[in-house]
């Protein structure tokens, strides 16, 4: 891969992931203030102390979304991590045993997938309580059911290629097999998918944040920010819009890596076109 | 296989041999109803089995194991769990879902006045973005690796990106506060008129299109382009056939099944979407109901609102599957 095939969007895309990465690391260090520290008046507009204004509690916006940075890319990495891992090793589990571990688990995760997944996770969230590892182990389990089916089908579709069959003709080991012949075939969906998934991720948790089911106060989460400052919206303060509009922001600059790792799995295929 | 199987094995075979489309077609209803008592299994018991007791979570960590243990008779918690899940699934087959923990008063009534709403929302939001989906891809097509096509896909992968409620807020913020034309919060009540309702749901409606149009779109685009650029299509412009007569004859026919699907499944991501625009909207459809009854844990409500939801989206997808199986023959000889 060469670096100036790389598209301006997904170099876009990379830049700002790489800065909220860097906001979320350095948090203590770059925010002016303290994440819970209210240290003015109620929706102050913006000014030169505090750059975005302050909340409905009247700590700085600023602040609180350079600490929810942290907590958003934290939990939804953890989760989307969690859930390919799980996803991975279940799906080729499935490829390689074939059989009733096969279908039992292909069945188990259709039926798993016949729920829409913010509908079950309200379900599991209203006995469970509530908890940051819960939260990642249910937003892992729920989205792990995309990463079984992807990955099933892959590893399924490079087992039986022919240069795999000319490899294991031509004597190859198994690691050879596995690492130097399915691995970079698979490689780039796999990638595009972890992509997917990190977007859905982020979108889920503030969604989830957002219905006061996700990160609760008052640890600053982006979701959970839109929640607090959402009655100002009606009054013209736009307090709310500012971290809804970072993590639009976070999942597009996501989204156009994804869109180039896409294209580049289906050039790599010999695909027509860009399907 | 058992004796009893036999007899539906006979059945089977016989209309297989005469009706093949009529079995696959009901096959495909056996394995939806199937599935939705599998789910209804899995809301109910599946959440049973989970660490945390109702109770408990429902009083708090304070609670004395005397009230603990009144309110677990009070629910009916203290009976095995499937005699408990059979009342409940034979109330539900009779559309009954018991009565809420929190206010006492019958599921059932609420929901039905609630989802009727929601529906209403749902209906709007899929007529206005099912057409303009779909032409909006054949546009993209057409102009396919040109600016309108990049323009197009630009937009609609921000559109994909952006969650449900900052869209929602988006336009509150330009429509209802800066430009006063739209109405927010939307509620509805008994006794408006239709042009109130209209109004009152205008802002919803136009978040719920935003929400899955890019979506909708960008699948449209991607099935319209693999039928296009498949084998068949080259041969028939090899051998002479002219754009349209070919479209109608060889593309059109197999784009069939891949848009309907699309589209099916875009309908089922509206049940999702309800659930948050509500929220933002302050619009009394099944969504709020089912949020509010996570924060309260009100468990028949969110047992019943769940099984509603699942049981839509399975029905979506199944209508999907028998659509694409009428519309492609090649669907009707698996494997």
């Amino acid at each position: 891969m060469r670096l100036r095939e790389i598209p301006l969007t997904a170099w876009i895309g990379i830049l700002g992931i790489l800065f909220a990465f860097f906001c979320a690391v350095f948090a203590s260090l770059i925010a002016p203030f303290g994440e819970r520290e209210i240290v003015a008046g109620v929706w102050e507009p913006a000014s030169d102390l505090y750059l975005l204004g302050t909340d409905n509690l009247g700590r700085d916006l600023l602040s609180r979304l350079i600490y929810g940075a942290q907590t958003t890319l934290f939990v939804s990495l953890a989760a989307s991590i969690l859930s390919f891992s799980i996803g991975i090793f279940l799906s080729f589990t499935a490829a390689v045993s074939g059989g009733p571990i096969d279908q039992g688990l292909s069945r188990l995760n259709d039926l798993m997938m016949s729920i829409p997944t913010l509908i079950f996770a309200l379900v599991v969230l209203a006995v469970l309580p509530q908890n940051i590892f819960i939260l990642i182990a249910v937003m892992a389990i729920l989205d792990s059911t995309r990463v079984y089916r992807l990955g099933r089908a892959v590893a399924l579709d490079v087992a039986v290629m022919e240069f795999v069959e000319a490899a294991k003709l031509r004597g190859e080991g198994r690691m050879w097999i596995i690492f130097r012949e399915i691995l970079p075939n698979t490689l780039s969906p796999l990638l595009a998918e972890f992509g997917l998934r990190f977007a859905f991720s982020i979108l889920f948790l503030s969604t989830l944040s957002f219905l006061g089911l996700g990160i609760q106060p008052p640890a600053a989460d982006w979701g959970g920010m839109v929640k607090d400052n959402k009655d100002g919206i009606i009054f013209g303060i736009q307090a709310a819009l500012i971290p809804g509009g970072a993590i639009a922001a976070l999942a597009v600059c996501v989204n156009m890596v994804v869109d180039w790792l896409l294209k580049r799995t289906s050039s790599l295929k010999g695909g027509r076109g860009d399907v | 296989m058992a004796n009893p199987l036999a007899g539906v094995h006979a059945a089977r075979h016989r209309l297989k041999e005469s009706h093949p489309l009529t079995l696959l077609i009901v096959e495909r209803l056996a394995l939806s109803v199937l599935l939705l008592w599998a789910v209804s299994v899995l809301i109910f018991a599946g959440v049973e089995a989970l660490p945390g007791d109702f109770a408990q979570t429902y009083l708090g960590q304070s609670a004395t194991p005397q009230a603990i243990a009144n309110i677990r008779a009070d629910l009916g918690l203290d009976r095995p769990i499937t005699t408990r899940y059979f009342e409940w699934l034979g109330g539900v087959v009779q559309g009954d879902f018991g009565n809420s923990w929190a206010s006492g008063a019958p599921v059932s009534e609420q929901i039905t006045k609630r989802l009727g709403n929601s529906l209403f929302l749902a209906f709007f939001a899929a007529a206005i973005s099912v057409p303009l989906a779909v032409g909006l891809g054949m546009v993209a097509v057409h102009y396919r690796n040109r600016i309108p096509d990049r323009i197009i896909n630009i937009l609609s992968l921000a559109a994909i990106s952006l969650p449900e409620f900052f869209i929602g807020y988006l336009l509150i913020v330009f429509f209802a506060v800066q430009l006063g034309v739209a109405t927010f919060p939307s509620t509805v009540y008994d006794g408006m008129s239709w042009s109130e309702r209209i109004s009152a749901i205008t802002l919803p409606t136009a978040t719920l299109v935003l929400v899955v149009l890019a979506h909708m779109m960008r699948m449209t685009r991607a099935a319209i382009i693999s039928v296009m650029s498949s084998a068949y299509m080259e041969t028939a412009e090899l051998k002479g056939l002219g754009a349209f007569k070919a479209i109608v004859k060889h593309a059109a026919p197999n784009a069939i099944a891949p848009i309907v699907n699309v589209v099916a499944l875009n309908l089922a991501y509206l049940v999702v979407g309800v659930v948050v625009v509500e929220v933002v909207f302050v619009y009394p459809g099944m969504g709020q109901y089912m949020v509010d009854a996570v924060t309260v844990r009100d468990m028949p409500v969110v047992q019943a609102c769940g099984l509603i939801f699942a049981a839509v989206y399975i029905l979506l997808n199944m209508v999907a599957d028998i659509v694409a199986i009428v519309a492609n023959p090649r669907l009707r000889h698996p494997r």
